[in-house]
């Protein structure tokens, strides 16, 4: 009797799991969506953006939108700007962020903890309005419509993050590791440059290319601590009212097109870095 | 074991100056923009301008509105996604790379994007011509049609910004042990109420936290809108922008900054208090 009732929550289960499987896929489905309709829309020929009713499987390819999107002036140079602001946030963030967070995850220090509370107190704040106030200063010391300027600001937004995720990855390296090269003759630095660094390197590059995300997708600071010197998202975001459709869809399939590649570079790391970081 | 006593604060000491000048010291900066004049003088006129613009009560609205939805959707979404994915089989990685992707996607490339589906002749209404429910390009993303036009902007904002309370979940989900669940079966506890008994609790901290995160950038909306509805839709960031940037006003800028300032840190204390942590529920 035992035998013939076994089957049926196997069966049951197997059904759930199919199921499951089917919504996950449609989710999947919806969420593909919008990123191959801006595609399709960055590729198309400028007719087809105002063609109605749309062609809903696309018959034209084109090279022309992104063309004319290049050649606007301006674009390039956004594109540059934006890249070496990201460039720099990026080294900007790693360098304060992992020292840091390596004395967080290696020392037992007095005001540990209140150094711990005011980062995650970062997370309380809308990071990028505090680029208001900093207008008049930075006008005042040469800062303002400076690439540098953006990257300091990008920085504040990207170094908590960095330093939670930096600490979380030199706790998961063994101390153990780095005492024995100590013993074995290593100074504190030669230690960590031999011993921790190759082992954190992955996980740091992910924590890298977050920092080069944010500072690429950041809006409001960019565009208010700019004029000439505009990133690619003060640029789109400044000529948004005045510029054509076609304009708008090269712009926005541009600006996703890096996040595409950077997430599934670091989609091993996602979930480990968020985790621990937002504990 | 430690070599130099001193070390750690030096390790630290960079990241500490970088933050009281980048974080603290334009936080102090903010208040003191709204409430002294370039003369020095201690004023109220930035925030008596600022709640008397026209505008402020309607953006305070807007975004109101648009936070009070969006945030328990994307919570429920993402809570639905995460245990979705636990009973996945096959094809766990490429789901999960393809929720996160919008988290690499700024505010206002999600607004374009969402611009070449949603607007008069774009492609939701291609469909629904095909469908033969629409006759010709119609137009939603107006202030003529608000009710549409907010849910357009609630779509975007799902799309692009579910996949970070995802991503917490998810890591959270992970932490709990697969013995609890387990044992609840065996008492004869049904999917509902594992999910409810111990699923939930034990996801707290991480729904604190997740939600405490997306409300603060909730309350930051402002390029998906502003791609979507241009100025239609007037929400407390763009107001603070528009003050900046066209009406060249520092001061009222920083008294719209200031006012988000505070409702975030509002509730975030809200949620720490209401979703208490107890210590020995931290794994």
């Amino acid at each position: 009797m035992s035998a013939a009732a076994a089957p049926t929550p196997v069966a049951a289960k197997n059904n759930t799991g199919r199921f499951v499987g089917v919504m996950a896929a449609i989710v999947s489905v919806c969420w593909l969506i919008p990123v191959l309709i801006i595609a399709v829309s960055a590729f198309s020929p400028r007719d087809v953006v105002s063609a109605w009713p749309k062609a809903l499987i696309p018959t034209e390819f084109s090279l022309s939108t992104m063309t004319f999107f290049f050649n606007v002036t301006g674009v390039w140079k956004a594109t540059l700007n934006s890249l070496a602001v990201a460039a720099m946030t990026m080294v900007f963030a790693l360098a304060l962020g992992a020292p840091a967070g390596y004395a967080l995850a290696r020392f037992d220090f007095k005001g540990q903890n209140l150094y711990r509370v005011m980062i995650i107190m970062t997370r309380a704040f809308p990071l990028a309005i505090l680029a208001l106030p900093l207008v008049t200063r930075f006008i005042a010391i040469g800062l303002y419509d400076t690439l540098l300027g953006v990257a300091l600001v990008h920085t504040a937004l990207a170094l908590p993050f960095a330093i939670l995720v930096s600490s979380s990855l030199f706790m998961g390296i063994p101390r153990e590791l780095e005492e024995a090269g100590w013993t074995l003759g290593c100074s504190r630095l030669g230690a960590f440059l031999r011993i921790v660094m190759p082992l954190a390197l992955p996980g740091l590059a992910a924590a890298m290319i977050f920092s080069f995300v944010i500072s690429w997708n950041e809006v409001f600071a960019a565009s208010v601590l700019t004029l000439n010197n505009r990133t690619l998202t003060a640029f789109l975001f400044a000529s948004l009212e005045e510029s054509p459709l076609h304009f708008r869809f090269a712009g926005g399939f541009f600006l996703v097109v890096p996040s595409l590649i950077f997430i599934f570079v670091v989609r091993k790391y996602l979930f480990a870095m968020w985790g621990i970081a937002n504990r | 074991m430690n070599h130099n006593p001193r070390l750690p604060y030096l390790l630290v000491a960079p990241s500490v100056a970088f933050l009281v000048l980048l974080f603290l010291w334009p936080l102090a900066e903010t208040v003191l923009m709204a409430f002294v004049t370039p003369q020095g003088a201690g004023t109220t006129e930035y925030l008596r301008k600022m709640a008397g613009d026209l505008n402020f009560a309607l953006a305070l609205r807007n975004t109101l509105i648009l936070v009070a939805i969006i945030v328990p959707l994307q919570v429920c979404i993402a809570l639905g996604l995460a245990m979705m994915l636990q009973k996945v089989e096959r094809g766990r990685m490429t789901h999960l790379y393809i929720w996160t992707i919008p988290l690499g996607i700024s505010d206002l490339a999600a607004g374009i994007v969402w611009l070449a589906i949603l607007t008069d002749r774009g492609y939701l209404n291609s469909v629904l011509n095909l469908l033969g429910v629409l006759d010709g390009p119609t137009a939603w993303l107006s202030i003529r049609t608000p009710i549409a036009l907010f849910l357009c902007v609630i779509v975007a904002e799902i799309w692009r910004a579910t996949a970070i309370v995802l991503v917490i979940l998810v890591a959270g989900v992970q932490l709990i042990p697969k013995e609890y669940n387990e044992a609840a079966e065996v008492f004869g506890a049904g999917a509902w109420q594992r999910f409810f008994k111990i699923t939930l609790p034990l996801l707290k901290p991480s729904l604190q936290s997740a939600l405490i995160l997306r409300t603060v950038l909730a309350f930051e909306v402002f390029a998906v809108v502003y791609a979507l509805a241009g100025r239609d839709l007037p929400v407390l960031v763009g107001e603070a922008y528009n003050w900046q940037a066209q009406y060249q006003n520092t001061h009222v800028a920083s008294a719209y900054a200031l006012f988000i300032l505070l409702v975030s840190i509002g509730s975030t204390l809200f949620y720490l208090r209401a979703l208490r942590v107890r210590r020995e529920t931290l794994s």
